[in-house]
């Protein structure tokens, strides 16, 4: 009986197994972390997953970034533009000079009139092209673009509100779609948003919302270097993790974003590469600096910062992270040379705490707004439940208002004085930043005329030496002389242990030995034109 | 029977209203926010504005409410927030979606349920009692998404015979009836199955218990009806209690599992709901609620009527 039993079920596999449809060797399928498929009408939404698979490879902005190497920071390079300068005696004023020759999708030519038509469909609100569902995800990427005109077929003058030696960085999120598809699609986005047209690697073959994105290689690409070796690109949503780890397993997909720690040591075992690299990414802890809170005192930020056993961390989300030593990783060309060391010395964070006047009978409260998930957020609930262990651990009184990950993001959005700040009485906030350019990765978090809703200085952070050094670096055109500015920050920032800093995610991707030729760059975007399928 | 229908038919009207008033409240109710669900942590104030009044969220949450309820009443539920698509058109792809699944479920969990549930009733053997009674107790005690991920390590990833994940093969968009589509079904039913099995089980099993000990019965017997007879008597008496659950399981099924659905990529309406709360999509929150409750309301009618067929006393009643 067991004999016939097993004979059955050894059918029943090869059946199941001849009727697995083949994929031609040069297809590669994703499993996204995203419940949908990003938006594809230019601006996508779904974060910086969105801007990966829905915006660098649909799109090229006039200022791309080079995600070809592993070794070194992810920065930008020419992208639709060939080349940029601010305005002579007037360095409010840029001009960006067009690559000719480019092709949308559709065979119409990438001109000033399609940079303009595009940055009308953000910012001119009368214009029949205007967006808001586009408007929403970039206005907070160009803040200080107010003006824009044509100078001729193939150049274009941008205008900031303030003088912005980063504005380049700004215009690296700003895509480009075809005016021509627009009007094809009877100027409605929503149906762009199915049959989109850009000037990226790939050209889309089909939507279909909630399963699957279809991509195909664009042989007309502008970069022959970068014309993808992969004939296509399937994506799927697939918001469970669990979902994810089997389909890869299973051989549904070869690749998958963000696999589950306590899932890696079973892909591994299933013969799946696991793929890391340092790349852009602070968990950490914003404190608020108003009047009355315990973090206004240096030593209370410095005793947090030492209080908090990173190794363990580290080993609680499977080696997927490493240890914060400030605001950026060591290495990182910002990172400078801070004199604070900051490392698990619980024995110094308790003389700290006893210097600045606290002790058993006169905890520091501290309580702290943190989400159940999110994007970027890691495993929030079992690590801000070590690091509370930690700091209660050596004198802190740490107490959390737990939130969903789209509540905490609208709590963000008052500053510590607001409301609902108020009326939860925390006094630190848990959202895990991106600095991919200096702008993210400081002026909105830390200078003093960005407190929302203007930036994200949720802690109203007020330093008038700090603003001045942020201020250098916005006014620094030459990059060395920028570099040493952002370095002088970071400096600062970790030796006044300004946040509370606890890991950096490693970007966890998994994928099957039959994908190869990626390399993973230091950054939340990557290049998937070398990628071939074996 | 059919001015019964339609005056049932016409209570579905203030019910329908009220519906419609929950579902707006409640979603309004939930933390977040719907435009900052769709605009990056640190875009501007003039920009959230901006949208808040294009999407008409900075009026009056009654007038809110009208206007949505003016906009529906005209067929037409709004337009997306998260992708600027008619909320029609999303809600009924995953509609149709979420209806295959669930016929799917509803034929497995109640044809296996009527079977194991009758065999219980006049097991003489307590052990297939027992056995049935156990297979119930685990329908309704295992968590499905549980079982769903079980399913998905067993079946697809260890012994790779079926697909863990997705509505069908990658070269087709959509649903079809074939066996391709049909092997993308199997888990996804089997867990989403269990539940309805469990509780549709445990009714039959003590429904037909029940009536086998009534006197009709013994009066067929000593009559010398057979066996089989006796069964079809016996089932069309406990047609109605277990209907109206049957009732309440296929809605649940129809409802969409936002879990399963979710475990399984399944693009019906519970993987619609997941994203839509995520993303804080209110119009198709609301429109989706509102379908679901709305056909929620028409299956328990249906339910009603087709009870009222099998035993006239209801009506009577």
């Amino acid at each position: 009986m067991l004999k016939r039993l097993r004979v059955l079920l050894a059918g029943a596999g090869v059946l199941a197994a001849s009727t697995i449809p083949a994929f031609s060797q040069g297809t590669l399928r994703i499993g996204m972390t995203a419940a949908d498929v990003p938006l594809t009408t230019g601006q996508p939404d779904q974060g910086f997953e969105g801007y990966r698979f829905a915006g660098y490879t649909i799109y090229d902005a006039l200022v791309n970034w080079d995600l070809s190497k592993a070794d070194v920071l992810a920065d930008i390079k020419p992208g639709l533009a060939t080349e940029w300068k601010p305005v002579e005696g007037n360095p409010k004023k840029w001009v960006f000079t067009l690559r000719k020759g480019v092709k949308f999708h559709d065979g119409t030519d990438f001109n000033a009139d399609v940079v303009i038509w595009n940055l009308d469909k953000l910012l001119n609100d009368k214009s029949p092209q205007f967006d808001p569902k586009q408007i929403a995800q970039a206005r907070g990427r160009i803040p200080t673009l107010i003006g824009y005109r044509k100078i001729d077929d193939y150049a274009v003058e941008l205008e900031t509100r303030v003088v912005n030696a980063l504005f380049p960085y700004d215009m690296s999120y700003i895509f480009y779609s075809s005016p021509a598809n627009w009007e094809k699609q009877g100027k409605d986005w929503a149906k762009v948003g199915l049959n989109p047209v850009g000037t990226g690697p790939f050209k889309v073959d089909r939507v279909v919302p909630r399963e699957r994105m279809e991509l195909s290689r664009f042989d007309g690409y502008w970069d022959k270097a970068r014309v993808p070796k992969l004939d296509k690109l399937l994506l799927f949503p697939m918001p469970e993790a669990a979902t994810r780890t089997a389909a890869l397993l299973s051989g549904q997909v070869d690749w998958i974003e963000v696999p589950a720690p306590d899932a890696l040591p079973r892909l591994k075992q299933g013969g799946m590469n696991i793929v890391t690299n340092k790349y852009p990414h602070n968990w950490a802890y914003q404190p608020s600096m108003v009047e009355g809170s315990p973090w206004t005192d240096l030593r209370v930020r410095k005793a947090a910062n030492l209080a908090i056993d990173r190794a363990g961390i580290k080993k609680l989300v499977g080696d997927m992270a490493i240890e914060s030593k400030g605001h950026v990783y060591p290495g990182h060309p910002w990172f400078g040379s801070p004199t604070f060391d900051i490392k698990y010395d619980p024995e110094a964070a308790k003389k700290l705490l006893k210097e600045a006047g606290y002790g058993p009978n006169n905890k520091p409260k501290i309580k702290i707004a943190i989400s159940t998930s999110g994007s970027g957020q890691m495993l929030p609930l079992p690590m801000n439940e070590y690091v509370q262990e930690n700091l209660n651990a050596v004198g802190f009184d740490c107490t959390f208002e737990v939130m969903e990950w789209n509540a905490l993001v609208t709590f963000g959005f008052q500053p510590v004085t607001g409301e609902a700040a108020k009326k939860a009485g925390t006094n630190a906030i848990n959202i895990s930043r991106a600095f991919p350019d200096p702008y993210s990765g400081f002026t909105r978090l830390m200078h003093g005329d960005y407190v929302p809703p203007k930036g994200a200085n949720w802690g109203i952070l007020k330093d008038a030496k700090l603003d001045e050094m942020i201020d250098k670096v916005h006014n620094s055109f030459d990059k060395a002389e920028q570099t040493k500015a952002l370095q002088a920050v970071h400096s600062y920032a970790v030796d006044q242990a300004l946040w509370i800093w606890v890991v950096h995610d490693l970007n966890p991707r998994a994928m099957s030995p039959k994908v190869k030729g990626f390399v993973q760059s230091q950054s939340w975007f990557q290049d998937l034109t070398p990628i071939s399928m074996q | 029977m059919l001015l019964y229908a339609l005056r049932r038919l016409l209570y579905l009207v203030p019910v329908a209203f009220g519906v419609s008033l929950l579902v707006f409240a409640l979603v309004h109710l939930a933390p977040g926010d719907a435009i900052s669900a769709i605009v990056p942590p640190d875009a501007p104030q003039e920009v959230v504005d901006k949208l808040r009044t294009y999407y008409g969220f900075d009026k009056p949450l009654p007038v809110q409410y009208f206007r949505w309820m003016l906009v529906t009443l005209g067929g037409d539920f709004g337009t997306s927030i998260g992708t600027g698509r008619p909320v029609f058109e999303e809600v009924g792809g995953a509609f149709l979606n979420t209806i295959v699944l669930a016929i799917a479920a509803c034929i497995v969990a109640f044809s296996l349920a009527v079977v194991l549930g009758t065999a219980a009733a006049y097991a003489r053997s307590r052990a297939v009692d027992r056995i049935v009674t156990s297979i119930a107790l685990i329908g309704v005690s295992v968590p499905h998404f549980w079982l769903a991920i079980v399913l998905v390590i067993v079946f697809s990833v260890e012994l790779g015979w079926l697909p863990p994940m997705g509505l069908g093969p990658e070269n087709v968009a959509g649903w079809r009836l074939d066996l391709d589509h049909l092997r993308y079904m199997i888990l996804p039913t089997v867990a989403l199955s269990m539940i309805p099995l469990g509780v549709m089980t445990r009714t039959v099993r003590s429904t037909v218990k029940e009536i086998l000990n009534m006197e009709f019965v013994t009066a067929l017997q000593a009559k010398g009806m057979n066996d089989g007879r006796i069964l079809l008597h016996v089932l069309k008496n406990a047609a109605p209690t277990c209907l109206a659950v049957m009732g309440l399981q296929a809605g649940n099924l129809i409802g969409g599992s936002i879990l399963i659905e979710t475990v399984f990529s399944w693009p019906g309406t519970g993987f619609l709901l997941n994203s839509a709360i995520f993303r804080r999509d209110l119009p198709v929150l609301q429109g989706a609620t509102l379908v679901l409750a709305f056909f929620f309301m028409m299956l328990n009618l249906t339910v009603d009527v087709i009870q009222t067929m099998v035993d006239p006393r209801i009506k009577r009643g």
